[in-house]
């Protein structure tokens, strides 16, 4: 186990996308989170999984519990605004009779059940039956009304014509049916748009998941995967030996993992400084002043 | 985990910087007493039944209606109590008070003793004691030590607390110290200490652990229904941001080094 305070605890680090092609072309970067679910039913390691759907509203998710390999495929791809999977946790159990339950999830949303694990007082019967946990890095998330404007505003187009929207490269890139090229809007001018609750997040790679993944230093089109517990590790190598990922190099350099570290620590400086500033001013938080931290990058 | 426990319980106590030894590396004596609640929280421990073979080399329960044959109270390391106090039932009283004065630790547990629960909206004038009308969480007459809310508490949490004693693991009880504090609980603590503070993220962790779905989602934030609340506090006490026991659970996960 390396110990890191920026990447979290983890195994190992590699670069793998999907082997499915289909998979591939309905997902957002390498269709990991996808492959890796579709197999974990498959192979009866789960027996459904939550996750986030687009709902009847274009744009608007709701979380959701998939049982098939279409439910799955159904929810492929980031979406950017708010979805509480964890408010489906104890439906999942009684209402779906899950057993061994995936969860998808952001850092924040990873921490919840982790939480909800060690300290199960609201969760009867729920926590012995989380079998997995799936982190997806995270940057921040958006309120509903932040992408109605990033799309009607900006971007001059409506939500019923998006067809896919992705964060690369310092800017947001929104696809329409109106236009042949993405629309972009720089990072600068979508900050203060954010949900406030991200502003005080610590976690960029939710570093307590089994696994964690996103496409941040990985070559396009691929994603990079960290290994954390042994139960994660085990899945993501018979994934990959039973030929459901493909793996390629892991790039360290400055496109690649060191990419991925200066993402994680900007976050972590970034969002240290607001909550020190908060407990200065003598509000509640459950995190650390960073004179009180050992090392201010810890999620604590 | 029973391995370590048993291991725990047949050394005399070792290490641990713990701020008080409640065993003394012999079994821990648990008395359990039934004040004003439903009984959902001595269903709750008792779900535990497959366990207690385990945990019973480590306790002994020497005190409770139903569980045990003794009148006398004895002397007990940890005391768990159901339900709230009626003020007008002096015989609840008198227990709750003889039950401070002969045990170490005073559990108040489940959110009747931790926060009221649902007995806070009595007024009296009910049949069989239509006299009883005032119910109050434990800390309001006595020093509670810890408060493990919960309509019930899961069984889960009830043997990881015991387990917690029984090991000395004080970290581990540390955020029930903190929760015996608050006297009292509703939904509304939700938008008062996270939503205002502007530290919500919309996980929906609050929705899943309401007992009563009086929490429910709406545009990626809690929206709350008063009337079905029973003022639990479960909400809040399972919110993400509320408090963050990152240490716990990395040592859960295996993920922890000293």
């Amino acid at each position: 186990m390396i110990q890191d305070s920026v990447l979290g605890p983890y195994q190992e680090i590699i670069t793998a996308r999907a082997s499915d092609k289909k998979i591939r072309s309905k997902s957002q970067d390498g269709g990991i989170v996808s492959a890796l679910l579709i197999y974990a039913l498959e192979e009866n390691i789960i027996d459904g999984t939550i996750v986030a759907v687009e709902s009847n509203e274009a744009l608007k998710v709701e979380p959701k519990v998939a049982t098939t390999k279409k439910d799955i495929l159904k929810a492929a791809g980031t979406k950017y605004t708010m979805c509480p999977n964890l408010a489906l946790l104890k439906e999942a159990t009684r209402s779906y009779g899950l057993e061994k339950i995936a969860a998808v999830g952001t850092p924040c949303q990873v921490m919840g059940l982790r939480k909800m694990q060690a300290y199960p007082m609201g969760a009867r019967n729920v926590t012995d039956k989380i079998a997995l946990s799936i982190g997806i890095y995270c940057m921040e998330n958006f309120p509903y009304e932040s992408l109605r404007t990033f799309v009607c505003d900006k971007a001059r187009t409506a939500p019923q014509k998006v067809t896919k929207m992705n964060i690369s490269k310092g800017k947001l890139f929104i696809n329409h049916s109106d236009s042949k090229d993405a629309f972009a809007i720089p990072l600068k001018e979508t900050h203060g748009y954010e949900q406030s609750g991200c502003n005080y997040c610590l976690d960029y790679v939710a570093e307590l998941s089994d696994i964690s993944c996103g496409s941040v230093g990985a070559k396009d089109g691929w994603s990079t995967i960290i290994k954390r517990t042994d139960n994660g590790a085990s899945l993501v190598d018979e994934a990959i030996n039973e030929g459901v990922l493909e793996v390629t190099d892991t790039d360290e350099g400055k496109f690649g993992l060191e990419m991925l570290k200066k993402l994680s620590t900007n976050k972590k400086k970034k969002n240290q400084k607001r909550i020190d500033k908060k407990l200065d001013m003598g509000l509640s938080i459950p995190f650390a002043h960073s004179s009180k931290k050992k090392d201010i990058l810890e999620n604590r | 985990m029973f391995e370590k426990l048993k291991n725990m319980v047949k050394n005399e106590e070792k290490t641990s910087n713990a701020p008080k030894s409640l065993n003394n590396g012999k079994k821990l004596k648990v008395g359990y007493i039934h004040l004003s609640g439903c009984t959902g929280d001595l269903m709750s421990l008792s779900e535990n039944y497959d366990d207690f073979v385990d945990l019973l080399h480590a306790v002994d329960i020497v005190y409770g209606q139903t569980l045990v044959d003794n009148w006398q109270m004895p002397k007990m390391d940890i005391v768990l109590i159901e339900g709230s106090v009626c003020l007008e039932d002096e015989h609840s009283i008198k227990e709750l008070k003889e039950a401070r004065e002969k045990s170490k630790l005073l559990v108040a547990l489940g959110s009747c003793a931790a926060t009221g629960g649902f007995t806070v909206y009595a007024k009296g004038g009910q049949q069989a004691q239509p006299q009883h009308s005032s119910f109050l969480a434990l800390q309001h007459l006595v020093n509670v030590d810890m408060a493990i809310p919960g309509c019930p508490p899961s069984p889960q949490i009830i043997k990881k607390v015991l387990l917690a004693a029984v090991n000395n693991d004080m970290d581990y009880l540390a955020p029930f110290m903190d929760f015996a504090k608050n006297e009292e609980a509703c939904g509304c603590d939700l938008q008062k200490k996270v939503i205002n503070q502007s530290i919500c993220i919309g996980c929906g962790a609050c929705a899943a652990s309401c007992p009563t779905r009086a929490m429910t989602m709406k545009d990626g934030r809690p929206s709350f229904n008063c009337d079905r609340c029973v003022k639990c506090g479960l909400c809040y006490y399972q919110c993400t941001r509320s408090w963050w026991p990152m240490d716990q659970i990395k040592k859960e996960l295996g993920l922890w080094e000293e």
